[in-house]
């Protein structure tokens, strides 16, 4: 997921790029040019139609459609092995709950299987707050009354740093937490040996 | 000389009309002037102070970041830094500064001597001054928000925020919120009414379009903002429970309702400085500009697109779908009508002679800036790239190249343009330069080194780092040339200052300007022209270079002086025909003093002394009606001698005099507020969990028929009157006012029926209904308690009085049928 986010990230650069040089290109050549007083009002459709409306509305088309397909990636879609995993904010802990083990419960730390996707049931109990963990997804907003649903997959078992990215008072900066993505073996061993 | 001169030369005609326009001597004048030039100038030099002020908040942030693991400040003292810098910047600086150059600007471009309502604008100015200092005052104190500028509850509730911040930013917003409508209907029916002779509205200079424009997206864009601070205030205040989940509120309430108001306001703050770089460009290229038509429908495409965009704001907090596809094809959708203002500049210089000054090179600067600003705005429309960097550093970065790029350079482009009219001199040290190289260099090393740390993952309202993030060298960078930044802007200043005390004499139009502006003298006296201009183009110093002469000699209309009075011309709104002649108020402290109570009572619950506030409100009625009483003429004048042989009403005897525009704009804010509050009735019904209440009010017979009959009773009366205007006064003032009495107690069948409004947002939210209701009908059972006095005091009525009157009574009806309606069909449904 991250990789098609950095595509994306990629492709916009280098579109930026090329869009600010032309424009640029554009006003130094128009403010050295020293024109001829018959040259009047000619060229008043190509700036107004075609660059002013045309250029924008072709371009901007074409990145809404790409960012949209994009977008239908990383959306969550029916999978036979899902996994579903509660997170809930506070000021400033996050409590993760696991559907597979009923009463289980860990303080800043997450615990997921990798290779498989997972669901994240995102709520709060006091203030705003935002779900991040920067590899595996884009972010989710805890809303007090709400819960939010973000689907994230870890290719390979390790740790994932995430971080609350929704400003909540003094302690913000160290809320923070981190993803355990665990191999078949060790996430079942996790399911039962937990207490 | 031509037929109206009574004066022999221009120098006897500036003299009788310098005399006229003069403020009071001495400091006393300070307080009592109403004249554009003067209230524009403390505008500008007090919102520039606030740039000072937002700005070295700026430096406090690039100093505690600069390293990790700063010991410079801590959580508490940097999230009022961040909140309060941002809270500045927006509020107290980037509008009030527009708003002011729009007050020295306009009746000088438009060929008026001055805006539409001179009392007013002092009234805004003197709010803006007393509630920006009671927040500066706060944040001396310790007192700050600390709740970030958009200020999401629960954060700022009662619960997370106990202390004065919330309530400093809610209550001294609101009242600078309530300077900037002001001042928005003030240049919206100085635009459509006072204009030159013959200046029609295809005539105008770009810059009234601009402007107003974003006057009219004031009125719609404030109003949901100055309904989430009254909403958030009464649950501090009174635990009236909007954003409350347990109690029926809901948080995602208030960001909908700021960002109907936040995403408007970026445009607010770009469009006037878009006007300016119109404005400037053409001149110093030598030319006109390329596609006026185009410019004009880009303007008012992007304010009707910027109304669809607000949800782009709230990508991260769980929106279904396929409104994210929605609103993020609208968010790209924007920039079509700023890429067709891009290059219609591009086209004008490309046609024209560009000639390198001051004004010239600020929009170079702009050019560098605000295209990579927009280019990244683009991009987080993306929605799921925003997804990724929303709250990072690069969403911080972005918005200051839009907003340093597109506002701040082309308004100090603007500053050196037009300083020969403001000052009377022209530059003279060539500190500007310096500073320009200064700025624009430190500002891209600045904000792409802000950018890279937004991608690499830097929070942003953080208070510190950590070292091995990979953050620390983009810091130290960006924190060394941010300082650079704030000395050149800082030379900047002191270039203006001194160019101001110490620069050379200008001649009139040194840069050979074609609009009307720079036909007046240099300085632009107060009375802007000895006569209004009569106008044939759209440029109209460019085939007449010796109009303003002319104009001086008094060969416009209104060069009379005999009546010894202000006055200036008002035309028809489409053609530009003369069609009224206005007079002006003259100097009054009642503005100063309104302000002085206005504020009063919102600064008052801040201590909650509410009989304080109580009492103020009380002075803001009184003041109110002595303000209007003495403005209005007591006896009936007629027609009136406008120069050229035209004979023209007075205003206040006309059927929509000032008044009545003025009434028209601000009744539009106040129904976009009344939407607002709907709006987040059928939210909080809709979205909002623990809905339904426990009960539903269940309407009563006679509530609704005293509602109805109230409602068809206030419509009823102000139209007998004007109906008969001779005969039919006292038994249509009879039936209006009985009127408002009948709707004002259907309302309070409403509060009594449901007695704790702390309960659940659903009752809270009644009594905002009811509560509209009867603040409408006391409203208007004072205008006709006023007309009633005036006819016991002997004083003729007019038919534009009545024509207002109507307007707030058809107002009050509507939305009253509509607000109790509301309120009693949940209950009639079910």
């Amino acid at each position: 997921m991250a990789q098609t986010i950095a595509d994306i990230w990629w492709m916009m650069l280098a579109g930026a790029m090329g869009i600010t040089a032309l424009v640029l290109g554009l006003v130094a050549a128009a403010m050295l040019r020293r024109p001829a007083p018959e040259d009047g009002e000619g060229g008043a459709a190509l700036w107004l139609w075609g660059l002013g409306l045309g250029f924008p509305v072709v371009t901007l088309a074409a990145l809404t459609v790409y960012g949209l397909l994009m977008g239908e990636r990383l959306l969550p879609r029916n999978a036979a092995n899902l996994v579903t995993v509660e997170a809930e904010a506070r000021q400033w802990v996050w409590s993760f709950g696991y559907a597979d083990a009923p009463g289980l419960v860990t303080k800043d730390v997450l615990h997921i299987p990798a290779g498989r996707p997972v669901d994240v049931r995102i709520s709060s109990r006091d203030v705003v707050h935002s779900f991040w963990v920067p590899r595996l997804a884009g972010k989710l907003d805890a809303v007090p009354g709400h819960v939010n649903v973000l689907r994230i997959e870890a290719g390979a078992p390790g740790t994932y740093a995430g971080q609350s990215a929704e400003f909540s008072g003094t302690g913000y900066r160290e809320h923070t937490f981190t993803v355990e993505a665990h191999g078949p073996a060790a996430w079942s061993a996790f399911l039962q040996g937990a207490p | 000389m031509s037929q109206t001169g009574r004066h022999r030369t221009a120098l006897s005609l500036h003299k009788a009309l310098a005399r006229i326009w003069a403020p009071e001597p001495g400091w006393r004048g300070w307080l009592t002037t109403s004249n554009n030039n003067d209230i524009g100038r403390l505008f500008l030099c007090v919102a520039t102070a606030f740039f000072v002020i937002g700005g070295l908040l700026a430096m406090l942030i690039r100093a505690q970041l600069a390293t990790p693991g700063s010991a410079f400040m801590g959580p508490e003292a940097y999230n009022q830094v961040f909140t309060m810098h941002g809270t500045v910047m927006m509020f107290l600086f980037a509008i009030p500064f527009f708003e002011a150059m729009s007050m020295l600007l306009l009746p000088g471009m438009l060929g008026t001597r001055d805006l539409a309502f001179p009392r007013l604008g002092a009234y805004g100015l003197w709010v803006y001054i007393f509630g920006g200092t009671a927040v500066i005052i706060a944040m001396l104190m310790g007192l700050a928000p600390d709740g970030g500028w958009f200020m999401y509850p629960p954060l700022t509730s009662a619960g997370f925020s106990p202390g004065l911040g919330a309530d400093v930013w809610l209550l001294g917003i609101t009242s600078i919120e309530v300077s900037a409508i002001a001042t928005a209907v003030e240049v919206v029916v100085t635009v459509l009414r006072y204009r030159a002779a013959g200046m029609s509205l295809s005539r105008m200079p770009i810059f009234a379009w601009y402007i107003l424009v974003v006057s009219v997206m004031i009125l719609t864009a404030f109003p949901p903002m100055i309904l989430g601070s009254l909403l958030l205030e009464v649950e501090r205040a009174l635990d009236w429970p909007f954003f409350q989940v347990e109690n029926g509120g809901d948080p995602l309430l208030w960001q909908h309702l700021f960002w109907l108001f936040g995403h408007p306001e970026v445009y607010i703050i770009f469009l006037p400085a878009a006007g300016m770089i119109a404005t400037i460009l053409q001149v110093m290229a030598r030319t006109t500009l390329l596609g006026y038509g185009w410019v004009v429908a880009a303007a008012v495409s992007l304010a009707v697109l910027s109304f669809g965009l607000w949800v782009h704001h709230m990508f991260t907090t769980g929106i279904p779908h396929l409104g994210l596809a929605f609103f993020s094809a609208a968010s790209t959708l924007v920039a079509v009508p700023t890429s067709v203002m891009i290059f219609s500049w591009i086209g004008t210089l490309w046609k024209g002679r560009v000639r390198m000054e001051p004004p010239m090179l600020w929009l170079v600067g702009f050019y560098a800036t605000f295209v990579i600003g927009g280019l990244t705005g683009v991009m987080l429309a993306i929605v799921p790239f925003n997804w990724q960097v929303h709250d990072t550093h690069f969403v911080v970065a972005h918005l200051h190249y839009v907003l340093i790029g597109g506002y701040v350079f082309p308004m100090i482009a603007a500053v050196y343009f037009f300083q020969p009219l403001l000052t009377g001199r022209s530059s003279f040290f060539r500190l500007g330069g310096v500073a320009f190289w200064l700025v624009v260099p430190a500002f891209h090393i600045t904000f792409l080194a802000v950018h890279v740390a937004g991608l690499l993952g830097q929070r942003r309202r953080t208070w510190t780092y950590d070292e091995g993030q990979g953050w620390e060298v983009l810091n130290l960078v960006a924190s060394i040339a941010s300082f650079v930044m704030a000395i050149g802007f800082a030379l900047v200043i002191l270039d203006i200052a001194v160019n101001t005390f110490a620069g050379l004499r200008g001649r009139r139009n040194q840069w050979g300007a074609t609009t009307l502006e720079w036909a007046a003298a240099n300085p632009s006296p107060n009375y802007g022209f000895a006569s209004i201009p009569i106008v044939q183009g759209r440029y109209p110093l460019l085939k007449d270079p010796d109009l303003a002469l002319r104009i001086a000699k008094g060969e416009g209309y209104l060069a009379e002086t005999s009546r010894n009075r202000r006055e200036t011309l008002i035309v028809a709104t489409a053609t530009g025909a003369p069609s009224q002649v206005v007079v002006l108020p003259g100097n009054s402290i009642l503005p100063f003093l309104l302000a002085v109570v206005t504020s009063a009572s919102f600064l008052a619950p801040l201590f909650k002394a509410y009989w304080l506030s109580a009492i103020a409100l009380l002075g803001v009625v009184i003041i109110a009606l002595i303000w209007v009483w003495r403005l209005a003429p007591a006896k009936i004048e007629g027609l009136v001698d406008a120069g050229h042989g035209a004979m023209l009403p007075l205003a206040s005897e006309t059927a929509d005099p000032p008044g009545w525009w003025g009434s028209l704009f601000l009744l539009l804010a106040d129904g976009v507020h009344f939407g607002s509050l709907l709006f987040g009735y059928a939210f909080l019904w809709t979205v909002a969990p623990n809905w339904p209440p426990p009960s539903y009010l269940r309407p009563e017979v006679w509530t609704v028929g005293l509602a109805l009959g109230g409602a068809t009773a206030l419509a009823l009366g102000p139209r007998l009157i004007g109906r008969w205007i001779d005969r039919m006064v006292a038994p249509g003032l009879l039936v209006a006012s009985l009127g408002t009495l009948a709707l004002t107690a259907a309302a309070a069948s409403v509060m009594i029926a449901r007695p704790t409004p702390a309960g659940h947002a659903y009752d809270a939210t009644l009594w905002l209904l009811a509560g509209h209701t009867a603040f409408h009908a006391g409203i208007t059972l004072i205008m006709l308690a006023y007309v009633v006095l005036r006819r016991i005091a002997g004083h003729s009525l007019r038919i534009g009085e009545v024509r207002i009157v109507t307007l707030w009574a058809d107002f009050t009806a509507a939305t009253g049928l509509v607000a109790l309606g509301a309120a009693w069909l949940p209950g009639a449904l079910g």
